[in-house]
């Protein structure tokens, strides 16, 4: 093949060849190339197919405005996904193969769709396939479309470093206006940073002859030099993809290819956008072939990669940047022949390769059509800002209008095409001054689609959208832009719009007769270009993003051989021992109920409250009466939502007249104590009332089971145990080796039962202590599994598990202080509401199975009527090796008035039978726990 | 990623913060009657309104619930004042 690589000074490094691969065929680059500069380099044209006709298609662009070169590149046996082959820096070794395309983009066997392109149209999918059900069809069709295929291996070390920066002033873009503002601002002594996107800075500078008397290599060292010397950073290969609330934009980092950009979340003080402008395509006949190329794509190639596309160029502009380009190109070698768009209308001719272009008559023989159909400014991250937009009749573009807060616009993007205003604007802009529009030698002759017209004429080359299709739209009444991006999909493809949007608008404009400007634009969404997930994500995982709360007791479980897992955020035992989970859980439930059982229970809530109001406070706070609670006493009791909803359950112990522990759910401590601290700042004295979490200073090791008495006794503490002198639900406060001790008499297990607390650093001891008299009676340590079968054979409900969002405490048997609380507390109107008082209520229950029968799933329906209606539903169930028998709890309608009843309970298709029976299974009376 | 300035802690990252109403709603005495309309109306109704609004919030990392004025349309945070300075 012909090489296309010009002698012309370039970005490229010529002593560092590079090789590389294409569809299989090797190919030879350079260092500093793209992969798509270097595929054209090699005379290679057609880099990929399109994605619903699989038509042929090369790089449109030199840049991130590139739909059509989508490439799956493997380089050291990792491949990544739907690689721009325009911005994709080209490394020794790379296997680059194209997307949707087999078995290569030269000869795609799909290529064939483009025959049925008649039938095909914007709708089709939605149109042809709704009938019967779209699911029948969608595998199929969802296996056709796409682009690359995700690698399922997992890459190692690909972690994107998170940054946090700021600086005074941003400047986006490194062009010519970017670095002119950038060292303006620098010495005046800003904190500046300039960041560009390219690897190189330079912008456009590098097409031109001489940049205020140099050669632009040289003014750029120049303008780096001074930015870099007054303290100014500078990061390249780095896109700034968006603009979000406060001043924060996110600027992606590229590394070497392969590796995860690096995130930086910039705040900036300041902004100034250099982000320059695109080339717009022409909408003419078969101008989607490879070979029709931006006409400042093409320079960009010559100006960067030394590339020269075409030998024989037709160049179809409507403005005046044409001249320089016509001058950049004869310069190189090219035989450049103008074509004035307004002569007639155009096809492309030729397949995979052009061979001409026909206006009229005419017939131009050709290899290469660049085309230019005016500058559309990169307008991106100001509408992410909320800058508006003003249409430019001059300039046929929307230009930035007014301004979002700390935002300028500069150069290119502010429809400042002369290089001259651009350096004057964006130095003024540099010191603090916001340019107004300066007058431009920039001229074009409006250009747009015209409707009606022959041949297929393309709109969005990626989504294969022709002018033909934005008329179906219309004709359709999708006329609001934002239907007709979604209908036709005109705009959603990789390159979002960049090179479809505004020629896609002109064409509703048109069909339509309304001027431009009134049709709109679709709304600008960050990301500017894709990022990986990942650069979101970085080390935010696993422990990192959400880190376990540990026990200090850790030592001893793992000691014991317990089976650590994670239970409402805190790494808690399951069980202990080695063996089938199962039979040692239902060994642990044996011991406790046979003689005890020892329990880490620290992560159990212990926030106190303490103040004057302390008691008013704690009394309002409770759905149950606190007021009457003597010190020493301990109260079960609801916290509720305003809603009356059950937001929490636990015991209130009240140490002295003016100071309370709250004993909460484990994992409802964080919410519990905001939910406190909401309701004592706002709405009562916050000097008269302290709310302090003290649940990680305190470790509390539960003894529960008949034996739990003697083998408390044993640790020999002066505290008088007989259940006269220490009744269930009180409070003995002691020492433990010298240091504060807090036993409470209350009960998870339905046992005599006690928590012992004391602080964290005596955990060890007390546990050891514990352990040890407990084995002489053939107590043990249980796990959190044990516990939740013990509770669930006794009724004890776990919040969240066995009430849902709609339960309030009369439906969990607690119905007396909703009748008699005489003061005012959270949720109290709530519990008298209509749905309230509604008999359909679901209400706890147990559930009996039939004997021999197994236990019931726990979310299984219990269902009535045809087609069978849920009137509830199973909340826990175990099997009770205690009672030899399966065990449940469920929410039913009307639960508690219907014990006795037989219900259907569904699963997954089956239906089993059941009883409704009372919560409680095992010792309804109790003597264990008061004995 | 919005930056919300606490009153106690200054300027931090809104993933700190949770919104615990807007500010100026009393809640009906209710040991007095109290007609299930007006009840409602406290717990589901909001003012929502665009632009200008005062609202409480809470900084999740030192407990503190203040008042903070921003507009609901920008963005823009206006200022912030402890709940206690704010009922002066």
């Amino acid at each position: 093949m012909t090489s296309h690589r010009t002698t012309r000074v370039a970005l490229i490094d010529r002593s560092k060849p590079l090789r590389f691969s294409f569809d299989g065929k090797e190919y030879q680059g350079y260092e500093g190339d793209t992969l798509a500069s270097a595929l054209l380099a090699n005379g290679v044209r057609v880099m990929g197919r399109s994605f619903k006709y699989h038509r042929p298609r090369g790089p449109w662009g030199a840049w991130v405005d590139d739909p059509n070169a989508i490439m799956t590149v493997t380089l050291n046996g990792h491949s990544f996904p739907n690689c721009p082959a325009t911005s994709t820096p080209l490394v020794e070794g790379m296997q680059a193969r194209s997307v949707n395309a087999w078995p290569s983009a030269a000869f795609d066997i799909k290529s064939g769709l483009d025959l049925f392109h008649r039938w095909l149209s914007a709708g089709f999918y939605y149109k042809t396939f709704m009938w019967p059900n779209w699911h029948l069809f969608e595998p199929i069709i969802r296996k056709m479309a796409g682009l690359g295929d995700i690698s399922r291996d997992v890459l190692e070390g690909y972690s994107a470093d998170q940054v946090f920066d700021h600086c005074e002033l941003l400047v986006i873009g490194g062009g010519a206006a970017g670095l002119a503002a950038a060292r303006a601002a620098a010495e005046a002594g800003k904190g500046v940073v300039l960041v560009e996107d390219h690897p190189v800075l330079g912008g456009g500078l590098h097409q031109m002859a001489e940049v205020e008397g140099l050669a632009p290599a040289d003014w750029i060292a120049e303008q780096v030099n001074a930015i870099t010397s007054a303290g100014g950073r500078i990061l390249t290969a780095t896109t700034a993809f968006g603009v979000y609330d406060h001043g924060l934009v996110g600027l992606a980092e590229n590394g070497p290819f392969g590796t995860a950009p690096r995130l930086h979340r910039m705040r900036a003080d300041r902004i100034v956008l250099a982000t320059g402008a695109l080339d717009r395509p022409i909408t003419f006949a078969g101008n989607d072939r490879p070979g029709v190329m931006a006409m400042d794509g093409a320079c960009e190639y010559l100006a960067r990669y030394g590339v020269l596309v075409g030998r024989k160029i037709a160049l179809v502009s409507n403005n005046s940047l044409a001249d320089a380009a016509e001058v950049l190109l004869a310069e190189a070698g090219a035989q450049v022949l103008r074509l004035p768009p307004h002569d007639g209308p155009m096809q492309a001719l030729g397949g995979k390769r052009i061979k001409g272009i026909a206006q009229g008559a005419k017939r131009h023989d050709v290899d290469t059509i660049l085309a230019s159909g005016g500058m559309t400014p990169l307008v991106h991250l100001w509408r992410h800002a909320g800058g508006k937009l003003n249409w430019c009749e001059t300039r046929q573009a929307f230009l930035p209008g007014a301004a979002p807060d700390g935002m300028v616009a500069v150069g290119a993007v502010n429809g400042a095409f002369d290089l001259d205003v651009s350096l004057s604007e964006a130095r003024a802009a540099g010191n603090g001054k916001s340019p107004d529009l300066s007058p431009t030698s920039y001229a074009l002759t409006p250009l747009w689609p015209d409707p009606g017209s022959k041949g297929r004429q393309w709109i969005d080359f990626q989504h294969d959208v022709t002018l033909k299709d934005v008329e179906l739209a219309a004709r359709e009444n999708y006329v609001s832009v934002e239907h007709l991006k979604r209908y036709t999909t005109l705009g959603m493809a990789s390159d979002q719009g960049k090179t479809s949007n505004m020629a896609g608008l002109a064409a509703m404009a048109a069909v339509q007769g309304r001027p431009l400007p009134e049709v709109g634009t679709t709304t600008f969404r960050p990301p500017f270009v894709p990022v990986p997930l990942e650069m979101y994500h970085g080390h935010h995982g696993k422990q990192l993003w959400h880190p376990l709360k540990r026990l200090a007791l850790e030592p001893q479980h793992r000691a014991a051989g317990a089976a650590l897992g994670e239970y409402g955020g805190w790494l808690r035992p399951g069980w202990y021992g080695k063996g089938e989970a199962k039979q040692l859980i239902h060994q642990e439930v044996l011991t406790a109920r046979g003689s005890a059982g020892i329990f880490d229970a620290s992560p159990l809530g212990t926030i106190e409250v303490m103040g004057p109001d302390a008691e008013t406070f704690v009394n309002f706070i409770y759905y149950n009466t606190i007021r009457t609670l003597k010190p020493g006493h301990i109260r079960y009791g609801f916290m509720l939502t305003e809603g009356g909803i059950v937001l929490d359950d636990g015991v209130i112990t009240r140490l002295d007249q003016n100071r309370f522990v709250i004993s909460c759910s484990s994992s409802h401590v964080d919410s519990v104590r905001t939910h406190l601290e909401a309701w004592r700042q706002d709405g009562n004295n916050p000097d008269r009332i302290f709310v302090h979490d003290q649940t990680q200073h305190w470790a509390t090791v539960t003894i529960a089971g008949p034996k739990a008495r003697e083998i408390l006794a044993a640790l020999a503490l002066d505290v008088d145990l007989s259940a006269k002198a220490f009744p269930h639900m009180t409070l003995q406060e002691t020492h433990f080796e010298e240091t504060p001790m807090r036993i409470a008499r209350v009960s998870f297990t339905g046992d005599l039962s006690y928590e012992l607390s004391v602080r964290c650093a005596k955990a060890p001891a007390l546990w050891e202590a514990v352990v040890k008299a407990g084995q002489a009676l053939g107590a043990a340590p249980i796990g959190i599994e044990a516990l939740s079968i013990l509770r669930a054979e006794k009724g004890y409900i776990m919040v969240g598990k066995d009430t849902d969002g709609e339960t309030m405490p009369h439906d969990l048997g607690f119905g007396v202080p909703r009748l008699n609380k005489s003061s005012a507390f959270i949720g109290d109107r709530s519990l008298h509401c209509d749905k309230a008082n509604a008999t359909n209520r679901k209400t706890l229950v147990g559930l009996a199975v039939p004997t021999g029968a197994p236990p019931l799933t726990t979310g299984a329906h219990l269902v009535d009527g045809t087609p069978p209606r849920s009137q509830g539903y199973v909340t826990s169930s175990y099997e009770s090796p205690t009672l030899d028998r399966p065990v449940a709890l469920g929410l039913v309608e009307n639960g508690a008035a219907r014990i006795g009843e037989t219900v259907s309970v569904w699963h997954l298709g089956d239906i089993r039978e059941a009883t409704i029976c009372a919560p409680c299974a095992f010792d309804p009376e109790g003597e264990r726990l008061h004995a | 990623m919005q930056i919300f300035p606490c009153p106690f802690c200054g300027p931090r990252n809104e993933t700190e913060f949770h919104f615990a109403g807007e500010l100026g709603k009393v809640r009906p005495a209710t040991d007095e009657k109290i007609a299930a309309q007006d009840w409602a109306t406290y717990l589901y109704a909001q003012r929502n309104d665009k632009g200008l609004v005062r609202e409480v919030w809470i900084h999740l990392t030192c407990s503190e619930l203040f008042v903070m004025e921003r507009d609901s349309e920008t963005m823009k945070v206006l200022g912030s004042r402890s709940l206690r300075e704010d009922a002066q």
